[in-house]
């Protein structure tokens, strides 16, 4: 499979990354080496084999229903979370305009 | 007496415990050394000589109180900037994250200050360590302390814990942190004659560790040798409630086990590791450590991991698409940067700001990762991926029925010049051709230095062991290290 | 079958509608953090570093909200698929911190299951129906944005970004406003009773998205539309009267209907195209990487069904079956989780204050609280849980009756005195002197006295004009103040007019 400038155009579209004309143009062959370098896992028989999920046999974890068990991840933090935000305005984070 | 910033993790430890020299005389001197190379080498993105002398004031206090002290008491290290860490700048190497202040500590290195390290500052990495040669860094690319000789083309000292394996080999730092997802410890460590060990997936917590791709990340600990990798390793490892990864299991007592006797054991040598065009030097480097390891006691049988060949594409799908999704909260909204053109919309301003906040390879990696997740290719890449990451799995699950641990080469070549091999991505991938797979199935394994190639730089090896056999591939290792006898250290021209 | 149709320009149309519905799971602190979930607190207060997706953040699941999930499974009789796995679901928006909201989409917790809606022939459900639940996922919540307080920006409070939901994904069994407004109904019962969401749909504890398409009868599904958080009974009946409406017209004028994401305006009763979510949906779902697959073992399947009440239905049953309530009253207080607690309180204390079975007070009981007490809490503005007597006092009030010592009508002054005072039953009828007359002398002899100033009528209702046999009635209560025993009154005034 291969992609085109549509194509990584409409990628870099879905990731939000604003990508100018030129640099698409040296992104198609770049991407386009990648994934045909990765084709070659067709080569591969994988029938019957189950995809991978977790690497090292483990089972989850379920945490007790407790609010701020853990100051690291509990809430009431708000000054921690907008500490680094580039527009805090009233306890709230702010964004551009949202027209729904 | 040599100097202290030569001594290492244990002989720092025990020195300031037995009164040799005091902790706080310690940092001084390595936070010396770490101004002084910071023009040359560009280790660190952040000094924190502050830091390293508090941390150090109070293990000399608890000292005179005759308090027990710590594990890592006294020792200074540096923290790779993945870690965040608590008023300190944390940025991933990334301009996205840039003035990025965390009002909270990863748990690996709270563990560390818990032990008693203090820390000399935030150590320069390939952007969200992608990169196998630090040159993706928007702080610019860390200059390895090795040079060949009568060259002063600057050589890369790995990646992406670049930062990491170069304030160490530069005697910057006695020791550090690093993180590897397909061979960010191990790679740098063996460009620049230091040891590097990534444990078992799911030992050292990933909590407050910016993601670069979750199925594979994992810190370890970067030194000067075995014994110094298994101390701080054994600080940093172990069952974190806030990691749903984490193994919840119980830290051995390495340091203590640690033997160079490999009487018993078996060592395989996994032959599809016989890569076609692999230089003279690393082949050889491979047949010097079978001999070190029969020397050492042990059995070396051949073994096959027959998809092998096919580690590194299924690497580039797996953490691409975890990526792509990782990185999706540097947005502009909660911290970080924002770019935020004349009337844009909020789309517009993620675009703009991930645009100008990712660099190039983290780029092209967000957008494989987006392209392999996207309808109708999902199955075709991503799931066949994972089904061939069993199948590696199962290779490494069948190989360590007859064999303890392997041996393989770390890099298929020493050290190359900074921009030398950054035009073909393709090329760039291949340098961990050797370390990606173990990545994969989530094993321990670490790189040693094993010699010096004929330019005068270092070689390692490395060892892999079962899941949850660190205790195996040190050991291995410090049969290596005892008999490589490797003293060499870069000159000082910084 | 429902009749319900479309009257259009080129004949009827039959509506299809599904529904997700968005069920906030009852729990104390958040899905994959420790942060409180309570509704109303300040802005950003309730958000964890990890709700607000800081860099390196992890989650891990909570267990009872898996737990309330897989409750909520087995009370609509669905599958429990004890391996499950999270999936991130990815796109960017402003309330999503992380860029992505986990989610179930390969491996759901929960699989078929259904609930039957009761027919309902006023609304035009003919018959009970067998709605179809294709599965329960538990996913987060994102944030909320606020876009009326800066004239340039929109404001972001996580406050729910990352509270536990419980998606329930109905089949596209539903062909009528009023079925699907039964169906969220019922749905709301259901979980009201399990405990695994409060229903308060105000408050956004259960939101609806709600597809509709339209067809000609017979033909196949046309294509929907998916009208987004639509948060009350009657506005998801409103959505779909329009939407469908909309559809005919869009077709019948030679439109196409766009597969698109609608919001439903509660102002106008309108829906209209979301701007915001045009853009082609992509959401690259994948296993989360952060956590493992839910494996549920057999010792936690047999907790949460030993944890399960009687549900709706069979209440329903029970009460009809073994209490002998009528179909209506039974359905009446079953409705509500609280309504048949409160009901049962008040039945097990009726039949202990008057020495009897349950099954013997059930139908006194069931009556005097449906037309007597909701509607004396109505008027004051209160419900159950806010009423000012209680089951106990309720009880004695209902066992002051069932012996006989007031009359019915009395009782409902004894009720009115109670909810202004508070006072007991017993105490107000000895302190107003309500108790009942059944002294057969002094009732006879008022009858008389009766009987004698309306000799006309008395030849009236030999005569054949029994009707007047309330009058007598009337009268003689009158006389006696409202207190005589209206039984005895009835036998002296039948033996008395032959």
């Amino acid at each position: 499979m291969s992609v085109d400038t549509a194509t990584v155009a409409k990628i870099a579209s879905l990731a939000r990354i604003k990508v100018s004309e030129p640099e698409l143009e040296a992104m198609v062959p770049e991407l386009n080496g990648i994934l045909a370098w990765v084709e070659q896992l067709g080569q591969v028989n994988t029938d019957g084999i189950e995809p991978m999920t977790a690497v090292i046999p483990n089972t989850l974890r379920l945490r007790d229903d407790v609010i701020d068990a853990d100051p690291l991840t509990g809430g009431d933090k708000r000054d921690a979370v907008l500490a680094n935000a580039p527009a805090a305005e009233h306890g709230f984070f702010g964004v551009p305009k949202v027209i729904e | 007496m040599s100097e202290i910033t030569d001594l290492g993790v244990a002989a720092i430890r025990d020195g300031v415990a037995a009164g040799t020299f005091s902790a706080v005389e310690v940092a001084e001197a390595f936070n010396a050394n770490v101004a002084a190379a910071q023009g040359a080498l560009n280790a660190f993105i952040v000094a924190t000589p502050d830091h390293a002398i508090e941390a150090a004031k109070a293990v000399d206090a608890k000292r005179a109180a005759g308090e027990t002290l710590g594990a890592m008491a006294g020792v200074p290290i540096g923290m790779k900037d993945l870690f965040a860490t608590t008023g300190v700048q944390t940025t991933a190497a990334s301009h996205i994250l840039e003035g990025f202040v965390p009002q909270y500590e990863s748990t690996v290195s709270q563990k560390l200050w818990d032990a008693g390290a203090g820390l000399l500052g935030k150590l320069n990495l390939d952007q969200f360590a992608m990169g196998s040669s630090n040159e993706s860094s928007h702080f610019g690319s860390v200059v390895s302390p090795w040079r060949r000789p009568g060259s002063n083309a600057p050589l890369t000292a790995g990646g992406s814990s670049g930062g990491s394996s170069a304030a160490i080999a530069a005697r910057l730092a006695p020791a550090a942190t690093g993180t590897d997802t397909g061979g960010s410890i191990r790679q740098p460590a063996a460009y620049t004659g230091t040891t590097g060990i990534k444990p078992t997936y799911g030992r050292c917590s990933r909590w407050g560790v910016v993601a670069y791709a979750s199925s594979l990340d994992q810190a370890g600990a970067m030194g000067r040798d075995v014994t110094d990798c298994a101390i701080m390793l054994e600080s940093m490892a172990g069952f974190d409630p806030k990691d749903a990864t984490s193994l919840e299991l119980p830290v051995p007592n390495w340091t203590a086990a640690l033997v160079g006797d490999l009487k018993g054991k078996k060592v395989g040598i996994p032959k599809e590791y016989r890569v076609e065009g692999m230089p003279a030097e690393i082949e050889a480097i491979w047949e010097q450590g079978i001999a070190w390891l029969k020397d050492a006691g042990a059995e070396v049988v051949e073994v096959s991991l027959p998809h092998t060949q096919y580690a590194l594409a299924t690497y580039y799908i797996i953490a691409p698409a975890e990526a792509s999704s990782n990185l999706a909260r540097y947005d502009g909204v909660r911290y970080g940067l924002r770019d935020l053109p004349d009337g844009a919309g909020l789309q517009d301003m993620y675009a703009a700001t991930r645009a100008d906040g990712f660099g190039p390879e983290v780029k092209r990696r967000i957008l494989i990762g987006t392209y392999v997740l996207s309808a109708g290719f999902y199955d075709a890449y991503y799931t066949k991926a994972q089904k061939v990451r069993a199948l590696i799995s199962q290779d490494f699950a069948k190989a360590f029925e007859q064999v303890d641990v392997l041996l393989t080469p770390t890099a298929p070549s020493a050290a190359f010049a900074l921009g030398e091999s950054n035009e073909d991505p393709i090329a760039m991938y291949l340098n961990d051709v050797f370390t990606v797979p173990a990545s994969l199935a989530g094993l321990p394994a670490m790189s040693v230095p094993a010699g010096l190639d004929a330019q005068g730089l270092p070689l390692g090896l490395q060892i892999i062991g079962r899941p949850l056999d660190e205790q195996g591939v040190l050991n291995a290792g410090l049969a290596i290290e005892g008999r490589a006898g490797f003293t060499a250290k870069p000159g000082k021209w910084w | 079958m429902s009749t319900y149709r479309i009257q259009g320009a080129t004949g009827d149309w039959e509506v299809v509608i599904g529904l997700e519905i968005h069920a906030q799971v009852t729990s104390n602190s958040k899905l994959f953090s420790g942060s409180a979930t309570a509704f109303g607190a300040e802005p950003n207060t309730q958000v964890s570093l990890i709700d607000a997706a800081m860099p390196g953040m992890l989650p891990v699941p909570n267990r009872e909200c898996i737990r309330q999930a897989v409750r909520t499974g087995m009370a609509i009789d669905a599958q429990i698929n004890k391996w499950s796995r999270f999936d991130r679901k990815n796109y960017f928006y402003a309330d999503l911190p992380q860029g992505y909201q986990i989610s179930q989409l390969y491996h759901p917790l929960v699989g078929e299951g259904s609930i039957t809606i009761e027919a309902d022939e006023k609304a035009g459900i003919p018959e009970d129906k067998v709605i179809g639940i294709e599965r329960i996922h538990v996913e987060q919540d994102a944030g909320k944005l606020m876009h009326d307080q800066h004239p340039t920006m929109s404001y972001v409070d996580l406050n729910r970004s990352g509270v536990a939901l419980m998606e329930i994904v109905s089949r596209p069994d539903m062909r009528s406003p009023a079925e699907a407004g039964a169906y969220v109904s019922k749905l709301r019962t259901i979980l009201r009773y399990v405990g695994s969401c409060d229903g308060n749909m105000d408050q956004g504890s259960m939101r609806c998205d709600v597809n509709v398409s339209v067809r000609k009868p017979g033909d196949e599904f046309g294509t929907r539309t998916e009208t987004k958080n639509v948060n009350s009974v009657r506005f998801v009946m409103q959505t779909i009267e329009h939407e469908a409406n909309r559809q005919v017209d869009v077709l019948e004028g030679g439109g196409k209907i766009v597969q698109e994401t609608r919001l439903f305006d509660p102002n106008t009763g309108t829906t209209r195209s979301m701007r915001s979510k045009e853009d082609a949906h992509d959401y690259r779902y994948f296993p989360d990487p952060d956590l493992l697959p839910l494996e549920l073992d057999d010792a936690f399947l047999e907790d949460c069904r030993a944890s399960l009440p009687e549900l709706p239905d069979a209440k329903r049953a029970r009460y009809v079956g073994e209490l002998g309530l009528s179909a209506y009253n039974a359905a009446v207080l079953t409705a509500d989780v609280d309504t048949a607690r409160w009901f049962e309180v008040l039945l097990g204390k009726a039949a202990a204050a008057q020495g009897k079975q349950p099954a013997d007070v059930a139908k006194q009981a069931a009556n005097w609280l449906i037309s007597e007490f909701f509607g004396a809490l109505n008027k004051l503005g209160k419900a159950l849980d806010t009423s000012p007597v209680s089951q106990g006092q309720a009880a004695e009030l209902l066992a002051l009756v069932g012996k006989g010592t007031i009359s019915g009508s009395i009782a409902k002054q004894v009720l009115e005195i109670m909810l202004e005072t508070g006072d007991d039953a017993g105490a107000i009828v000895e302190r107003e002197g309500l108790k009942q007359e059944s002294d057969t002398g002094a009732i006879e002899a008022k009858v008389d006295e009766i009987l004698a100033a309306n000799g006309d009528k008395v030849a009236q209702y030999k005569d054949g004009k029994v009707a007047l046999f309330g009058f007598f009635v009337g009268q003689t209560m009158k006389a006696m103040q409202g207190k005589a025993n209206p039984q005895v009154v009835n036998e002296i005034l039948k033996a008395k007019l032959g």
